[in-house]
């Protein structure tokens, strides 16, 4: 099962999809299903400006914690509601509906630190 | 060893399977040099002797003092059927319910005591338990730093001396300020709240909490509905400190607007034990779950559908979190709300009503017997159970009266040493035990003491003769 | 059968009837509350069950039927201790001189108590090899903050403002780092070596001028003797930290070794494991600390004094003035440690080291018996607990040690501690004590032999175990995701007190 070609990873198993200067951001199913079940998803709120590799959020799943790292500096625009009340929408659909937040880019060369789909499960491979 | 099962034949076959012929081969590893000699202590004492000797010494303890001491602990009357129950060996030597299934017991009494809790104080979310009042007050203070992110936290001093010291060591890195007490007047003895306002007002220190007791440590109600609009009005949170008898009968913090509620769950049918173990209530409403420290129980069904109990929220506590933990808590007092809420189930909630209106009757009688004797309370203000009343040379007075027999409450100069106001004050509380024959003859001991005439002819209270043979005279 | 009985129970306020129940308390005068404002007071009662004493009886006892316990059965949770508890000491300290004592009572009046803690102190101070004890804190994790908020104040004494580390394995339990946050440092985790050691090396290159402190087990949390314990203290000492030990594996070493007397600064007991005080359901316990020299003058307040004439009174606060202060109201759990008194007088110094001896040697005993079918990561001698990893067994046939442990319960045993420390893959910490008897042992390897055959033959009975309990596994995610955590109040809640 190999992660989705289209997107962008980091190390610490967040997925980024970049349309223009806008990202959004999400763990990917290796990370979700490492955690198991996720009960709570904690966001920033909007307006909040957030920098490469700093922690922005927690997931939390029944046994496990595990920080967000920002992939890319910019400025949260929006965060997805629906995990309040269904955060399994993390473990069912990560690169979809579990998405968790979106961020106006203030560096775009900052891409070039991210790994590619084949590069992440490498990474995933290697444990 | 006086409860190991191992003979000799044992030892021996555990060895040979291991190939070993001493035990100390395992523990050649701990290098020569840290080896410890042997330990010098007293010898092995047998149950016969052992069991004596304890009762000696228990003996030498004064509980047969008339007792009109309350300051944060209070005797109550606690049915047997609560000790009964909770000495059952599958609660008492139970562990932590991590394997829920075969820990039902403990997860559902967790999850009823949270309800009972949740039912007096009037709000949503109550942990399992902290250590004691002190701490759960502490643990308090912290959330609203967190659920803020401010950094100043403001007390009454209204607020017991024990938990305001506690706040002090667990706030080191944070600021802590206590909020002063009215001086004189209607609501003296209670927390100033233009100081607080005040307090409140500095634009570049917000406040992430305000704490105050009710009723507060002297005995008075607090003013809460006005110190929780002052509190949100500045957007800080409200953490109110409660007792929980009284909450059968005033206004519980749910209802006046508090965000948290921290107390101490000894009334509740918890014997005094000198300190402990005792139980730290901590409440909050729903928006403050996730802040919330120490376990948490909640319902869910199992694989077949049956409703169980089962450890919830894990991942706020230390061994998930770690160093990101909101607090280290690991231990909650579970034994402890066990008998609080067997205690509460067997009274039930007209017998804690009761309870409450006891020692409140009990109180007036107290305080028209003293001032017919001319001493009169300290503060005009209303009081539920417990008040202060000046006389001179409280010290002195204390001790002649512990000769009679009594325990005249708390010397308020030891307590509060700051407050000129409670210089010469003595804490008085009464409680559904203390009864009329034990104020009346207080009051005549006081009355005797205050005269300066000795101990003769008079009725006095308990192990009056023990007067005769000080402690430490006899060793 | 782990548990004694199936009878799932209906919660209090199922079992509630108005009018039901009460008479234990005489009635009050009517006008007892008359003399309060009205704004003060309550305007419905609290929605308490109202319960008759027969069914509050039914409730507990059938209730308690559904727990295991150590009066039931085995319990080998590792890091627990889970001896047995002595019921001596449940007299003990139900005494009413000790029971009935009030925490604020002046010193004249306590002179038993005084006595007992004072003696417990010196007592915990012999064991442990340190200069002196303070009794205040209320539990382990209490303890730990009380400890590293002394070694903060002396830092802070001497100047030394910049040491806002603390290191710690990362087999340590999770109460370390939390500490160090509560109490203002920075962890930093330092990875065990090969042979479940703390790494030296790795240790030396992390302790320099910011360091304030290293919190270690000793035994570690895999149940190893830490024998470069001499070396890593000197090389603590020599960056100018502190050596915190947390105690909670003494049952392993008592009269073997005596932490101050090796070097450790200050370290924090457990009474609750070692000293056989119950365990409750998850409290209460103690966790009493001991210093050496240096942080003597930073003791919470207040200690115990022993006078000339042979009485007690409690320090004053100006008797210490650089204290770190209070952790919680009065002196400490008083009533815990009353048993924890018991249990060390009964036993002393001699029958103190036995209980260590035992617990070892069973320890070994039961690893022996599970080699060739658990891996055994530690290939040498353990102390009073050691880990075993199902990861083999999850290869080979995808149970994993979550399964065993809950088809363990099938047999009649409670589970060990599983997944803990997190640095061993499908771990099982096992710690069977002093107090269990050699066909208890036998009984637990052989459930356990005979569950690893099963996950190879019929590993569906395995992975959906338990089959006997009470209940089935839980859903502990809508636990966590829709959280119910109160029962939501009963109708009658607005009925007045008959008067």
């Amino acid at each position: 099962m190999s992660a989705p070609t289209d997107l962008r990873y980091t190390r610490d198993h967040e997925w980024v999809r970049v349309d223009g200067g806008e990202a959004t951001v999400g763990i990917t199913q290796y990370a979700a299903d490492q955690l198991g079940d996720i009960v709570f998803v904690e966001l920033p709120d909007e307006g909040r400006d957030l920098e490469e590799a700093k922690a922005f959020g927690v997931v939390e799943s029944v046994k496990a914690v595990s920080d967000l790292f920002a992939p890319l500096t910019g400025t949260v625009t929006s965060t997805n509601d629906a995990l309040a009340a269904n955060p399994e929408l993390v473990n069912s659909d990560p690169y979809g509906d579990g998405w968790m937040i979106k961020i106006r880019l203030s560096d775009t060369s900052e891409m070039d630190d991210l790994l590619d789909g084949p590069a992440y499960d490498d990474l995933v491979a290697a444990g | 060893m006086p409860y190991g099962p191992h003979t000799p034949a044992d030892r021996e076959r555990m060895l040979s399977a291991l190939g070993l012929d001493s035990v100390d081969d395992l523990f050649a590893d701990i290098p020569v040099d840290l080896r410890a000699s042997a330990l010098d202590l007293p010898p092995p004492e047998p149950e016969l002797e052992l069991s004596a000797r304890l009762r000696e010494m228990a003996s030498r303890n004064r509980t047969d003092l008339v007792s009109f001491l309350g300051a944060g602990v209070y005797r109550h009357w606690t049915p047997p059927a609560v000790d009964q129950l909770l000495l059952r060996g599958e609660w008492y030597t139970a562990y932590t319910p991590y394997q829920p299934e075969v820990s039902q017991g403990t997860l559902q009494s967790i999850y009823e005591y949270e309800s009972l809790i949740a039912e007096l104080v009037d709000m949503d979310v109550v942990s399992a338990s902290h250590y004691d009042g002190a701490a759960a007050t502490a643990e308090a203070a912290l959330m609203t730093c967190r659920a803020t992110r401010r950094d100043r936290v403001l007390v009454s001093r209204g607020v017991h001396p024990q938990y305001r010291q506690t706040l002090h060591t667990y706030m080191r890195n944070l600021e802590l300020e206590e909020i002063p007490l009215v001086a004189e007047g209607e609501a003296a003895g209670t927390t100033d709240l233009d100081a607080l306002a005040r307090m409140l007002g500095e634009e570049d220190r917000p406040v992430a909490g305000v704490i105050a007791a009710n009723p507060d440590f002297l005995g008075l109600l607090e003013p809460m509905s006005r110190i929780g609009e002052l509190t949100h009005a500045a957007g800080a949170l409200f953490v109110a400190v409660i007792e929980p008898v009284s909450l059968a009968v005033l206004t519980p913090p749910g209802a006046y607007g508090a965000d948290i509620a921290a107390g101490e769950g000894q009334p509740l049918g918890i014997a005094p034990q000198y300190g402990g173990p005792y139980l730290g209530i901590l409440a909050s409403t729903d928006a403050l779950v996730r802040q919330i420290p120490g376990r948490l129980v909640g319902m869910t069904t199992d694989l077949d559908g049956k409703r169980a109990f089962v450890m919830t929220l894990r991942a706020r506590e230390q061994d998930i979190r770690r160093d990101k933990a909101a607090s280290n808590i690991c231990t909650n007092q579970a034994l402890l709300a066990l008998a609080a809420s067997i205690y509460l189930a067997t009274i039930g909630p007209h017998g804690l009503r009761d309870v409450a209106a006891n020692g409140a009757a009990r109180a007036t009688e107290l305080e028209t017997g003293l001032a017919a004797i001319g001493v009169e309370r300290v503060h005009p203000g209303p009081y539920l159970n417990e008040f202060a009343i000046r006389v001179a040379d409280a010290r002195t007075v204390h001790r002649r009266l512990i000769e009679r027999g009594f325990l005249a409450g708390l010397v308020l100069a030891d307590a509060e040493p700051d407050d000129p106001t409670l210089a010469d004050g003595l804490l008085l509380a009464t409680t559904e035990l203390t009864t009329s024959g034990d104020i009346a003859r207080f009051v005549a001991a006081l009355q005797e003491v205050l005269s300066g005439r000795p101990p003769v002819g008079v009725e006095t209270g308990a192990g009056a003769e023990r007067a005769a043979n000080p402690v430490g005279a006899t060793r | 059968m782990s548990v004694t009985g199936e009878k799932l129970q209906p919660t209090l306020f199922e079992r509630s009837s108005p009018g039901r129940g009460g008479g234990k308390i005489p009635h009050p005068p009517k006008d007892a509350l008359d003399r309060l404002p009205d704004d003060a007071r309550r305007a419905t009662p609290p929605a308490l069950p109202e319960m008759n004493e027969p069914d509050v009886v039914r409730h507990y006892v059938n209730l308690s039927q559904l727990n295991h316990a150590v009066d039931t059965g085995f319990y080998p949770l590792g890091s627990c201790t889970m001896k047995f508890n002595p019921k001596l000491n449940e007299w003990a300290a139900r005494l009413p001189g000790f029971a009935d004592l009030h925490p604020m009572a002046p010193d004249e009046v306590a002179q038993g108590t005084l006595q007992l803690l004072w003696e417990l102190e010196a007592a915990l101070a012999e064991i442990s090899g340190m200069r002196a004890v303070t009794l205040q804190p209320a539990a382990g994790a209490q303890g730990e903050l009380t400890g590293i908020l002394m070694i903060r104040a002396y830092h802070r004494e001497r100047g030394d403002t910049d040491r806002d580390e603390v290191l710690v394995p990362d087999s340590s339990h999770g109460t370390n780092p939390a500490t160090a946050s509560m109490a203002g440092f920075k962890t930093i985790t330092i990875p065990s070596a090969a042979d479940g050691g703390v790494d030296l090396d790795a240790f030396k290159a992390a302790l320099g001028p910011r360091s304030a402190a290293v919190m270690i087990t000793n035994p570690s949390t895999l149940g190893l003797f830490e024998s470069r314990i001499g070396e890593l203290l000197d090389a603590v000492h020599e960056a100018g930290a502190l050596a915190y030990m947390d105690g909670a594996n003494l049952n392993a070493i008592l009269g073997r070794f005596r932490p101050g007397q090796a070097g450790f600064d200050v370290m924090h007991f457990n009474v609750h494991k070692t000293f056989s005080t119950p365990h409750g359901g998850g409290g209460p316990g103690a966790g009493p600390v001991g210093v050496g020299e240096l942080l003597l003058p930073y003791l919470p307040t207040p200690r115990v004094l022993r006078l000339d004439d042979g009485t007690f009174r409690l320090e004053r606060p100006d008797e210490r003035p650089t204290s770190i202060g209070r952790l919680r109201s009065f002196v400490g759990n008083t009533g815990v440690l009353v048993r924890a008194y018991a249990y060390i007088r009964a036993h002393g110094g001699s029958g103190l080291r036995e209980v260590s001896d035992d617990a070892v040697l069973a320890a070994n005993y039961l690893k022996s018996r599970l080699a060739g079918t658990f891996d055994l990561p530690y290939d040498r001698p353990c102390k009073h607990e050691f880990v075993a990893s199902g990861a083999s067994l999850k290869a080979k046939t995808g149970v994993r040690t979550l399964d065993v442990a809950k088809r363990l319960i099938d047999h009649g045993f409670h589970p060990p501690t599983i997944y803990f420390p997190l640095i061993v893959e499908e771990g099982m910490l096992i710690e069977p004590t002093e107090t269990e008897s050699v066909e208890t042992l036998d009984a637990f390897a052989d459930a356990l032999i005979e569950i690893a055959a099963e996950a190879e033959r019929d590993p569906e009975m395995v992975t959906s175990a338990p089959h006997t309990a009470p209940v089935k596994r839980l859903d502990e995610a809508t636990a966590a995701r829709q959280p119910n955590l109160r029962w939501r109040p009963m109708a009658g809640a607005e009925m007045p007190c008959p008067d």
